[in-house]
């Protein structure tokens, strides 16, 4: 039998695990969570007794949906809550559980490993009280925590407004959501953005029930600086007609939209492109999600597609592996779930135009601004690196020079904004600044699970 | 197509030839070096950092403390420290067996000498507590240190440079051809080179080059895996290695410790990369636990290895080609190319300049791969399988 191997339990591996159950196949599921649900979908900590309802708002059914979807089917497959798969040595994988480092080896293998904040520094960014703004949504689902009591949401993501619309249903105060796109490029996004009109609905009703509550939304922002005695204390911005404004504040949640976890992917052998859109580099695959020989991807980890492309395309990638196994599946039903996949990411690349990555913002970042928090390197010591003589153009070479991207995240946090600087710096484009290689491990794995795993 | 005339062309920008530049431009040599990739990309950048003198092969010493000798100065020779920092180096033996041989490399490196402490179970105790109640005895070499090897290269690199050498990086070597005393070499970026002399330092790739010339030399491919763990405060001020091959780890003052794996892996050098079995990682970490007991709670953040051309004697290959008048070799540098590299090209420059050099070459000549060659004991146990001698890259 064809052993099936799933790596993550968010809406693209549960519906693939669905999939596949539904066609009599039992697939291993993997999640590094020790929940089902994913970053969108997170359950509360067992014990906490929280109100998903107001928390989830026009999302709860869906949220409802899933883990009762996940309740009734994990009975039925080998689900493994709580383990990292930590490197892909040919067709095994390495994991990391309860403590110990063990293997796994797979026939096919579908990676469903969502996506993590886009980060751009700034200058105080690395004070405590700065958040990712998907780790602010991890304090308040997974612990019922807020990140501070007055929270000010910066970047630009349509997850400034959602994140926000759910720190102030449990109570928080959000004393601004300040964009750093201009809102004349959000309107030149609509045609895109149609492809959803009621997501798109949906972020405009956030917003506007921000405003409503008279929350600052402000458009075309420049960050100029997180200020504060060993944690913060105000944000200071400059608006689009050029005044500077102050928001005290004790804790600030950044986002510039998400970036997929591609880890796993490329070390199971898949390709990865320059995606000029995104200005991201995404692992390849067709609409179904083939990206190799007995591997199939799904969801954000393949390209941003929000949670219900997540869904889609989970069962595609499952439709597409039972497909290659010789398993006849639903014609219809796999066309109409590529219509759905497809559509949604068409509207994922209008917010990636309405929600842009500030390029030019990155590059202007003055010399002291850490731009690598794990080995504590400055945009000055990039910037320096590159001008000296035989100086590296390329980030692997530039990593190798500065540490920029060695540390603890693996160049997960610093990698995009990176990217940029040398670009920048170079004054050549994105795609031939290149991109960090991986090599396992993907993150940290403790000397004491390589011994608990060989006894 | 650029035509440039020099004295001496360099095949390789790997340490070896970056110091090899250096001092041939000191004594006045016009000097062009190639590189396929950008300097010190392979094993010179991706090395552990061992300036390590004990357990050397015992013809090597002279070569291996004049080379030392310019670690000690680097600062002065290029402006630039590169982390060097005289840690020392301990030498561990695990059993009365190992520790036998752990006193017999210490009489060779005393005989050319080197101070050596001898330290027993109660010694290590007390200077070394946090080594593992398992370490028998050792010996502890004051002169070894250790080097950050992703600086060096480029910054040797930077100085020759700096003394008017010209550095061509990205740029492979189509053609080498020899006549009249001299050389012409052309390139795949439009480059064409005429010289008196060429050095031969590219690495796991220098096979070929050789070959051209009627030599040879059972050199094949392959990458000393290299971990670092999450930093903690410094307290490891050596070099450790274990005798039986097993693990060999130093902590950075900055917190990190750096380990390095046996057995070595078998590298690409067509795909120009040398990744690293998990199950290799795995088992350094154990290794390094079991040596370090107050490390098993940290983590391994990263991975990483490169290039370099092994021989099955675990010696390089160094000196005059023996067909072919002003060609010279020096590759092959068996893991342990580091702490020699500023001394290998010293040499070759005063072999270049001055027709011959004081420090004895002779074991590492290419004449010696006519017949059958015998492996090393620590080939054979430094690696996965022995790869078929004459294996080539």
């Amino acid at each position: 039998m064809t052993r099936i191997v799933i790596v993550g339990a968010g809406p693209a591996g549960i519906n693939a695990a669905e999939t596949l159950l539904a066609h009599g196949r039992q697939p291993i599921l993997l999640d590094e969570g020790r929940q089902a649900g994913g970053q969108g979908y997170r359950k509360p900590s067992p014990g906490l007794r929280l109100d998903m309802n107001a928390l989830m708002g026009s999302e709860a059914s869906k949220y409802q949906a899933l883990h009762e979807r996940f309740e009734s089917l994990r009975g039925q497959i080998d689900y493994r809550p709580g383990t990292l798969v930590w490197g892909i040595d040919g067709k095994t994988l390495h994991l990391q559980q309860d403590g110990r480092a063990t293997t796994l080896d797979y026939d096919a293998l579908v990676i469903a490993t969502g996506a993590m904040d886009r980060i751009a520094p700034m200058p105080g960014w690395t004070l405590p009280g700065v958040f990712g703004l998907g780790g602010a949504q991890v304090a308040l689902k997974d612990q019922g925590c807020f990140i501070g009591r007055r929270v000010a949401f910066l970047g630009s993501s349509p997850l400034l407004a959602l994140a926000a619309r759910q720190y102030r249903a449990l109570g928080a105060e959000v004393v601004v959501i300040a964009d750093t796109t201009p809102f004349v490029r959000k309107l030149a996004a609509l045609p895109a953005l149609l492809n959803s009109p009621r997501t798109l609905l949906r972020g405009l009703a956030y917003l506007g029930g921000a405003m409503r509550a008279g929350v600052p939304v402000l458009h075309g922002v420049t960050p100029l600086a997180v200020a504060g005695d060993g944690h913060v204390e105000s944000l200071l911005i400059r608006d689009a007609k050029g005044r500077e404004r102050r928001f005290a504040c004790d804790a600030v949640a950044l986002g510039y939209g998400l970036k997929p976890e591609t880890q796993l992917a490329e070390l199971a052998g898949a390709q990865l492109a320059y995606d000029e859109a995104f200005r991201l580099w995404l692992p390849q695959a067709d609409a179904d999600g083939r990206a190799g020989d007995g591997l199939y991807l799904a969801g954000d980890g393949m390209t941003i597609g929000g949670a219900d492309a997540a869904e889609a395309s989970g069962a595609l990638a499952a439709h597409a592996l039972l497909a290659d196994l010789g398993i006849p599946s639903d014609a219809a039903a796999v066309a109409a779930l590529r219509r759905r996949a497809s559509r949604l990411r068409a509207f994922q690349r209008g917010l990636s135009q309405a929600f842009a990555w500030p390029v030019a913002q990155i590059r202007a970042l003055p010399d002291d601004v850490t731009l690598c928090r794990c080995e504590k390197v400055s945009l000055g010591e990039i910037r320096q690196a590159m001008a000296q003589e035989l100086g590296p153009t390329e980030v692997n070479r530039v990593k190798a020079m500065t540490r920029c991207g060695m540390g603890r995240c693996q160049g997960r946090i610093c990698g995009p904004a990176l990217q940029e600087i040398v670009a920048g710096v170079g004054n050549i484009a994105g795609a031939e600044a290149g991109r960090l290689r991986m090599q396992a491990p993907i993150k940290p794995v403790a000397l004491a699970a390589a011994k608990a795993g060989a006894s | 197509m650029t035509r440039l005339s020099a004295d001496v062309a360099i095949i390789g920008g790997g340490l070896i030839g970056v110091w090899s530049a250096y001092f041939l431009a000191k004594r006045g040599q016009r000097v062009v070096l190639l590189e396929k990739d950008v300097v010190g990309a392979q094993s010179s950048g991706t090395n552990f950092g061992n300036l390590r003198l004990q357990g050397r092969f015992p013809g090597q010493y002279p070569l291996s403390l004049r080379s030392q000798a310019l670690w000690e100065q680097i600062e002065t020779l290029i402006g630039d420290a590169c982390e060097f920092e005289a840690t020392g180096h301990l030498y561990f033996a695990s059993s009365e067996d190992e520790w036998r041989k752990v006193e017999a490399y210490a009489a060779v490196s005393e005989s050319h000498g080197l101070t050596i402490e001898h330290l027993d179970h109660v010694d290590l105790r007390r200077r070394y507590p946090w080594l593992s109640d398992k370490a028998y005895a050792a010996t502890y070499s004051a002169r070894d240190a250790t080097a950050n090897p992703r600086l060096v290269t480029p910054a040797v690199a930077r100085a020759a440079k700096g003394l008017g050498v010209t550095i061509v990086e990205t740029c492979r070597v189509t053609e080498l051809r020899t006549g009249d005393g001299a050389f012409s070499l052309a390139t795949d970026t439009g480059l064409s080179i005429d010289c008196g002399q060429v050095i031969n330092c590219a690495g796991a790739w220098a096979l070929a080059i050789a070959e051209q010339f009627s030599e040879t030399a059972p050199l094949f491919p392959a990458g000393p895996p290299q971990f670092v763990t999450e930093p903690f405060p410094y307290f490891i001020r050596p070099s450790v290695q274990a005798v039986d091959g097993t693990v060999i780890f130093r902590q950075i003052p900055r917190g990190n410790v750096i380990l390095a794996g046996y057995p070595r892996t078998a590298a690409d050098p067509v795909a120009n990369r040398a990744p690293v079995p998990l199950a290799k990682t795995l088992a350094a970490m154990r290794h390094l636990g079991a040596a370090v007991p107050a490390l098993e709670s940290c983590h391994v953040i990263r991975v990483w290895s490169g290039i370099e051309g092994y021989l099955p004697d675990m010696i390089p290959v160094i000196g005059p080609s023996l067909t072919t008048p002003g060609l010279f070799h020096a590759f092959g540098f068996c893991g342990h190319g580091f702490q020699i590299g500023p001394g290998v090209g010293l040499c070759l420059s005063e072999l270049i300049v001055d027709g011959e050099t004081q420090t004895p070459l002779a074991p590492f000549s290419i004449g010696r791969f006519t017949g059958a060659v015998e492996a090393d004991e620590k080939f054979r146990r430094e690696f996965d399988a022995t790869p078929a001698a004459g294996n080539k890259p």
